[in-house]
């Protein structure tokens, strides 16, 4: 456990510092992770596991764009998991349900209950379509098409900068309508 | 979008790179900061016995006291936008001002006042400090709020009052130069209330806006 949370912790500081491979790394490290604990934290609130996949997404957004708050001396862990707690008890609170999330739900997870499989959820995706159209296009190329920034850039007939703001400015407009709908 | 896609174009914008919390708090003030100096000279004004008043050891209190509130606030309010900060171990940090003031009413009582308790702690400018603090804090409490929101408070209300309290800190600093009630007995009244009302405030719109 000690092990894989130095682990996490050492591909963020590499994310900071401009490894995009470490931090596509790391996400997809604590992926199956929040997964688990969406899951335990929706069956203990006795709501059906098909909605974790959104919580998962809304965590990964969530880490992304807050990202500047981690503090990197600290670990890693702690960090991802208040903002997984927070996301889970939104979640529920969205719901009305009494919300009752154990702590333990994000902090131990053993490896061999990891679920693997990547199901797809559906509130990014209905949200992705209510995005300016420059910010859909972008994000649509990127996330569907797997196309790079400079392709993405070349396909648009737009500068990458102008293709890095849209798709920043994309992440963060879904997120804020993923927190106020 | 399934759930590999989206990291995917997570880290496509790992590039990008916000500034610190305490960045944008700081940005955020300095803006909002003129437009409660302006309030402050348009209504109020500086005492026309400045000078003489800071031979007053009690004036001198009033910042001491209102700084106290401010600074520690601000101290803790960029604590607290960190998603897995706790209050444990910072909220002695706000008692500072409440045990400068207890000082103070313990030295004043000592010091056979000039003027009886009742009429020290009246003042003559409560209803002055009632409104013009809570005036004066506002677009400070929305700047601080605008630069809050950049952190990721897990107690969104919380985050919200101290908010509050750092700019009813830094608003009753600037209404200090106005007021001559300098009495820790008017400042224990009056400042406090004022500053709950805008802590309520700041508390109230912090729960909705700074949820992230």
């Amino acid at each position: 456990m000690r092990g894989r949370e130095d682990e996490w912790t050492g591909l963020m500081r590499s994310a900071i510092a401009g490894d995009d491979a470490a931090y596509h790394r790391l996400l997809k490290a604590v992926t199956p992770v929040l997964r688990a604990a969406a899951r335990r934290g929706l069956a203990r609130a006795g709501q059906p596991p098909d909605q974790a996949e959104d919580i998962v997404q809304e965590i990964l957004l969530a880490v992304h764009l807050k990202r500047h708050t981690w503090d990197s001396e600290a670990p890693f862990a702690p960090w991802l998991f208040a903002i997984a707690r927070n996301k889970l008890i939104d979640t529920l609170r969205r719901r009305g349900k009494r919300v009752f999330v154990n702590i333990d739900d994000f902090a131990e997870t053993l490896p061999g209950e990891v679920p693997e499989e990547t199901a797809s959820a559906g509130e990014v995706a209905a949200q992705l379509n209510t995005l300016p159209q420059r910010q859909r296009d972008v994000l649509q190329s990127i996330a569907v098409d797997s196309a790079s920034i400079k392709d993405t850039a070349a396909k648009f007939s737009m500068s990458e900068g102008a293709v890095r703001v849209a798709l920043h400015r994309g992440l963060a407009a879904l997120t804020a309508k993923l927190r106020d709908h | 979008m399934d759930t590999d896609q989206l990291i995917r174009t997570l880290a496509a914008d790992n590039a990008h790179r916000a500034p610190r919390v305490g960045a944008m708090l700081t940005m955020a003030l300095l803006v909002a900061a003129p437009l409660s100096i302006l309030i402050f000279a348009m209504t109020l004004g500086v005492r026309a016995d400045v000078t003489t008043a800071m031979h007053n050891p009690f004036f001198d209190m009033k910042f001491a006291v209102t700084l106290s509130l401010a600074i520690p606030a601000i101290i803790v309010s960029l604590h607290l936008s960190r998603p897995e900060a706790l209050m444990r171990g910072w909220g002695w940090l706000l008692l500072l001002p409440v045990g400068l003031l207890a000082v103070a009413i313990g030295s004043e009582t000592m010091m056979a006042p000039a003027m009886p308790m009742t009429m020290r702690l009246m003042g003559k400018n409560s209803r002055a400090c009632l409104m013009a603090i809570p005036a004066m804090s506002l677009p400070l409490l929305a700047g601080a709020l605008f630069g809050l929101r950049h952190g990721a408070p897990s107690r969104p209300a919380l985050a919200g009052a101290l908010a509050g309290l750092l700019s009813a800190g830094l608003a009753a600093t600037l209404y200090a130069t106005h007021c001559t009630d300098d009495s820790p007995l008017f400042v224990a009244t009056w400042y406090t209330i004022a500053t709950a009302v805008v802590t309520a405030i700041g508390a109230a719109v912090g729960s909705k806006v700074l949820r992230y």
